[in-house]
């Protein structure tokens, strides 16, 4: 059988759940990626007319324009709570926020936490990459002991600006949490763990189970002054010491873990 | 077929919400205003509604951001302290044009203050919505009744100008007990029937975005621009007040809220000896009733106002009033409610020439 040589197959394309924004991050910057997987999962799911995203303050801020679904911009730490308003009104909504560290793990303690303690289904999509990105690179409460930045320019101490928080262990101690889990964006590898992570808490939330957490370890090769490359490297060499990948908290029996639907 | 009831104010400003249609109440305690989230959590089940105590002042506000943002008619209430907190989430409603509803059961302060009764939060309310160029619309019942009324009112109100409406009651008036006609419990609109809500099922509708970050200079003074037309328009279509007390008035006497019941009291006593005195009372304070007041201070030879704060209604009347007659003040602060005899003894110096305007 001849093959016919003007035949084309579509192998790759931007997800339906994705406007065509282009995206407005620093070369290099992994906040792409997370916006393009959670679309991926959105697709496969069959959710893109009702799922809804909530951008908060920070390098997210922007999230509803890449898109192409319901968005809203919260305040700074507030979108746990918003979703919560959000999603009381139409528990029907896929619900998720996509927050920094600067915005979830400093400003926006306690609306994560009691979120969690609620059990509120809607998921926290958590991008930690250890600065306050979009005000230039200053201290988070993410920064690792020893980091340089804008305002710990000696490098943090314990002593002087206090430990890196453990912010999602502290999640997963809630017992309204269904899922919370530590991943990665730093190679074709983690990014596809990280997929899947997205997607397990999409479905835990859109079973009712409860609140759902994804910590996305990112570089920020801008505020970090390091090449992508070297960028990734010092997440491998030493954010990993300090926040290592692996699920906190297991989602409950029924609901998969390996991107495929939970039978009821 | 009204219900005719002997209630607590805050429980009938509680009930007037339900009546006017509020599904989702986002609460935290805080005194003088706990029967009012307390009335929620009990009354809200009855109509399918939904209670959620928040952690904050904070996020009880952002739930009533989100919530609100998905169409639902959404309310929170607090006390002086909690709505400092809330001038953040109220100014992001503003600038996302998304309409709620906010009761402010004044209590002493500043700061931690105490739990007594106040005006101290005129400023505060009237002001700004929060940082930026932004409005409440705030409504100043005198009444149990009225609180209940102006409840259920405000959330076509804040539909019709897309903006936080705030019930600016002192804590007296929830505490107080008074025969009130509930209204009938209304359901609210659809959520998905406003053109801006998000949330639901789409289908074929485009997504919709909700925010309040313009960062080109031009469109966000555009949409500033528009938020005044909205904020003129109120000033046109939304102005309440009350008057009573003489035709022939020699003074003026504004006042709100319970303050101006105890005016009114003072006035009728005043009256019998000869003192001729007329009440205003503005019932809205954003948009403030400028046209009336300023024809009545036209008709008086001197005007008083009588608050329970340090002089901030009074910028409101002397810029009403502009020069047509002299304005003077007489406030008790703190938590301390001030009596008839105080402004009758007032109005009678007033009238013997003994004391005059500033």
């Amino acid at each position: 059988m001849p093959e016919t040589a003007t035949a084309e197959r579509r192998v790759f394309g931007r997800p339906q759940s994705l406007t065509d924004a282009p995206f407005t991050y620093c070369p290099g910057c992994t906040h792409g990626t997370i916006a393009r997987i959670a679309a991926e999962a959105i697709d496969e799911m069959g959710l893109s007319d009702r799922a809804l995203v909530i951008g908060s303050v920070g390098c997210s801020v922007w999230t509803y324009n890449f898109f192409n679904l319901d968005g809203i911009g919260a305040p700074h730490g507030r979108a746990p709570a918003m979703a919560t308003g959000i999603k009381r009104v139409h528990p029907e909504n896929l619900i998720f926020t996509i927050q920094g560290d600067g915005d979830l793990a400093a400003i926006g303690t306690a609306e994560v936490i009691h979120a969690a303690v609620r059990g509120e289904d809607i998921t926290c999509l958590f991008v930690n990459n250890g600065v306050f990105g979009m005000t230039q690179g200053q201290m988070a409460p993410t920064t690792l002991l020893g980091q340089v930045t804008t305002t710990s320019p000696q490098g943090r101490t314990a002593e002087r600006e206090g430990f890196p928080i453990p912010m999602s262990e502290m999640v997963a101690l809630c017992p309204g949490a269904a899922y919370v889990t530590r991943v990665a964006v730093i190679d074709p590898p983690t990014v596809r763990e990280a997929k899947r992570a997205i997607r397990t808490a999409f479905e835990c939330q859109m079973a009712g189970r409860g609140f759902s957490l994804v910590e996305l370890l990112s570089i920020c090769p801008t505020h970090w002054g390091k090449s992508p490359q070297e960028a990734v490297q010092r997440v491998r060499d030493e954010v990993l010491q300090v926040y290592p990948l692996g699920v906190l908290r297991s989602p409950p029996a029924g609901t998969s873990t390996d991107g495929t639907a939970a039978e009821e | 077929m009204s219900r005719r009831v002997f209630m607590k104010g805050n429980e009938a400003a509680a009930e007037g919400a339900i009546c006017g249609g509020c599904r989702f109440f986002f609460g935290y305690p805080i005194t003088p205003q706990n029967e009012i989230p307390e009335y929620m959590a009990k009354h809200m089940p009855e109509v399918g509604g939904t209670y959620v105590q928040a952690e904050s002042e904070l996020a009880a506000i952002s739930m009533v951001f989100g919530a609100a943002a998905a169409g639902a008619r959404a309310m929170t209430s607090s006390s002086s302290p909690g709505i400092s907190l809330m001038q953040e989430g109220l100014s992001y409603l503003s600038g996302a044009e998304i309409p709620c509803v906010v009761i402010n059961m004044v209590r002493g302060g500043p700061g931690l203050g105490n739990i007594a009764t106040a005006q101290c939060d005129y400023f505060l309310a009237t002001r700004g919505s929060g940082h930026g160029d932004s409005r409440s619309l705030v409504y100043a019942p005198s009444t149990v009744q009225e609180l209940h009324d102006l409840t259920a009112e405000a959330f076509p109100i804040a539909e019709k100008y897309r903006t936080p409406v705030m019930i600016l009651g002192e804590a007296i008036l929830g505490q107080m007990m008074e025969a009130v006609d509930l209204r009938e419990r209304r359901d609210p609109p659809e959520p998905t029937s406003f053109p801006w809500a998000i949330g639901g099922v789409r289908r074929e509708r485009p997504p919709r975005i909700i925010t309040s970050l313009y960062t080109r200079h031009e469109d966000l003074e555009a949409k500033n621009r528009e938020m005044e037309a909205r904020y003129d328009q109120a000033r046109r279509e939304e102005v309440r007040w009350d008057e009573s007390g003489a035709d022939d008035p020699q003074i003026a006497v504004v006042a709100y809220g319970v303050v101006a019941r105890v005016c009114r009291t003072a006035i009728e006593r005043a009256a019998a000896r000869g003192v001729r005195a007329r009440l205003f009372r503005p019932i809205s304070l954003f948009p403030f009733p400028e046209a009336p007041l300023a024809a009545l201070a036209e008709r008086v030879e001197q005007v008083l106002v009588v608050e329970a704060s340090l002089g901030q209604l009074v910028e409101d009347v002397r810029l009403s009033v502009e020069g047509r007659a002299p304005v003077s003040l007489l406030t008790r602060v703190g938590g301390v409610m001030i009596t008839p005899e105080e402004v009758q003894d007032r109005l009678e110096a007033m009238s013997r020439g003994s004391v005059g305007g500033v």
